[in-house]
């Protein structure tokens, strides 16, 4: 593995940590801001754990691409000074953006709060990334598996969805406050999407080398999902605005493109059985019960979203934390298993020494414990404040959000636990990573697959 | 695959442009200088990390989408001083100027909650620019 991909996730499991201390921060400030408007204030913590979350999920997303390509097409492998620039630019910029945070400078929007300029640098670190990964495009397999297509489709789709997210620097995009609303949030929901589709990919991509099945990742089932879930990026971002009184056909189309979901889970209940011989089966591998805790979490988070899609219960649970369970549910459950497991089986976690595979399964059993307790306590707390405010219709914002505050306690004590088990977790890949880097320059083949019974991997030339 | 993959991508070009002209309802206004000015000024103190609009932002604060309509004085006194939730942020004059500008545009927009009535048996609902 080269110096930069390293660096890069490194940085990434940085990112992962920042975004837990800070959202335990964050949650302490907003239940008690008296507190901490003096030195730490919420309007300030919040903006650093949705930052470093945000980044955790792009640069870990973008590390298994890197990694996992050359194995994918070892005769045209991603440029390597484009891959260095963009992990330098990136990474720097990065730093400059919680700098800002640090000295209360903001100027952007949702999300994105840094100031505006600092877009620029992450635009052309981007550029960098699809220069590195478009390089020696033509070499390749002219029927790429389907990984490749959703890989593909998320960098263009990120690239796309991040200018859209800038248009509102032109005048004409905010002369009107509900195309602007409009706007930014078709944006979003569609840049949710293009990670979704970098990070499904990877875990497709896991599934077929875990398993040794290329073919899932050839069949037409693989590829009808695939275009649904594009069809859902492309169209169904208008449940962030449901109540936003524009144009009534942008409410109507993705109220009928959401519904496609159900597809989705219905598959997944049919195939359930399936998937219970074949979670047996890798269940030994430290890697793939990162996958079935995503799997999961995909069932529960989809079950809410699909709920929370219908207008006339969008109307209830829009603006209550319903919604932060909804995104926590997603960036916690299933984009960072996936992600542990994609890092876990890069960094070769399966040959870890029993002491650290020990604190690694003991931080994986906090993390779900966790997780369901807070994700449970935010749909609680969102239930009685869509209850009180939207039920009740009580005027007081403070009478609505009384019983509110004595539930979100649960949800900070769970937060500290999701923090706990995730450094765990993340000091075992570090000790994992010393002992990849310290293997470095050797050609190797894979022992550990050998070790385990799961098919061989191809060589790799670490140096490469 | 590729011939699905392009006409998807068509039909969300088309739709993009639709959504950019047409998607606003032809509505609501274009804003003042003030406004515009007090939309910067929102963005500069992250106001939206606390308070949201059209419930869209952080949760820390109520809904900002209709409390022009509760009248200047009002928006006034909590900018000005903060509460014990909300940290004074030492506002000049005209900043606040420019702040209950901007909340007056976005209250001229439309109501943030959803009437009862408005809700169809398919269970979406048509909402009055």
């Amino acid at each position: 593995m080269t110096p930069h991909l390293q660096l890069l996730i490194r940085f990434s499991l940085l990112m992962l940590l920042a975004a837990l201390g800070f959202g335990a921060l964050a949650s302490l400030a907003f239940l008690y801001p008296q507190i901490s408007n003096g030195t730490l204030p919420f309007y300030m913590l919040r903006p650093m754990h949705v930052s470093s979350a945000l980044f955790w999920i792009i640069s870990g997303g973008v590390s298994g691409i890197l990694v996992f390509l050359p194995k994918v097409f070892p005769d045209a492998r991603p440029a390597p000074r484009a891959e260095r620039s963009f992990v330098l630019v990136w990474v720097t910029t990065i730093a400059v953006i919680f700098g800002c945070y640090f000295f209360k400078k903001f100027g952007g929007r949702e999300y994105w709060e840094f100031p505006p300029w600092l877009c620029l640098p992450l635009l052309a670190a981007w550029g960098c990334l699809m220069w590195a990964y478009f390089s020696g495009w033509r070499k390749r397999d002219k029927n790429p598996p389907l990984y490749v297509w959703m890989w593909t489709t998320g960098i263009v789709a990120f690239l796309l969805t991040f200018l859209e997210q800038n248009l509102y620097q032109i005048a004409w995009f905010r002369s009107s406050f509900l195309r602007e609303v409009t706007v930014q949030w078709k944006s979003n929901g569609a840049m949710v999407g293009a990670w979704n589709q970098m990070i499904y990919g990877t875990s497709l991509f896991l599934m077929t080398r875990i398993s040794g099945d290329e073919k899932i990742a050839r069949s037409r089932g693989a590829f009808f999902f695939y275009f649904l879930g594009l069809t859902n990026l492309m169209f169904n971002w208008g449940h962030h605005i449901y109540n936003l009184p524009a144009s009534s056909w942008i409410r109507h189309v993705s109220y009928a493109i959401s519904m496609t979901e159900w597809l989705i889970l219905i598959n997944i209940i049919q195939g359930f059985k399936a998937k219970l011989g074949q979670d047996r089966k890798h269940r030994h591998l430290l890697s793939y019960r990162f996958i079935i805790a995503a799997e999961y979490w995909v069932l529960l988070n989809l079950v809410l979203a699909l709920f929370m899609s219908i207008p006339a219960v969008n109307r209830y649970t829009h603006g209550t934390h319903i919604t932060v369970a909804h995104a926590m549910g997603a960036t916690i459950g299933i984009n960072t298993m996936i992600l542990l497991s994609s890092l876990g089986y890069v960094l070769r976690i399966e040959n870890l020494e029993a002491f650290w595979r020990k604190k690694l399964m003991r931080g994986f059993a906090i993390v779900q414990a966790s997780l369901l307790v807070f994700w449970l306590s935010l749909i609680t707390a969102g239930v009685l404040k869509a209850w009180r405010e939207t039920g009740l219709r009580l005027g007081s914002f403070d009478e609505i959000m009384q019983p509110v505050r004595i539930v979100l306690h649960v949800f900070v004590l769970a937060g500290f636990g999701l923090l706990w088990g995730m450094m765990l977790i993340v000091r075992a890949y570090w000790h994992a990573m010393k002992n990849a880097t310290a293997r470095a320059g050797s050609d190797m083949v894979d022992e550990v697959v050998e070790k385990t019974g799961a098919p061989l991997l191809v060589t790799e030339n670490a140096a490469g | 695959m590729r011939l699905v993959l392009l006409l998807l991508c068509i039909s969300c070009a088309a739709y993009t442009v639709f959504v950019y002209t047409r998607g606003d309802a032809g509505g609501d206004k274009a804003p003042s200088p003030a406004a515009r000015a007090g939309m910067d000024l929102w963005q500069q103190k992250n106001c939206q990390s606390c308070h949201q609009i059209y419930g869209l932002g952080g949760y820390l604060g109520p809904d900002l989408t209709n409390v022009a309509g509760k009248g200047d004085a009002y928006m006034r006194a909590f900018i000005k001083r903060g509460t014990q939730r909300m940290p004074d942020f030492h506002l000049s004059a005209p900043e606040i100027d420019r702040l209950c500008a901007f909340l007056h545009w976005v209250d001229a927009s439309g109501k943030s909650k959803v009437p009862v009535g408005a809700v169809h048996w398919t269970g979406s609902y048509q909402l009055q620019p």
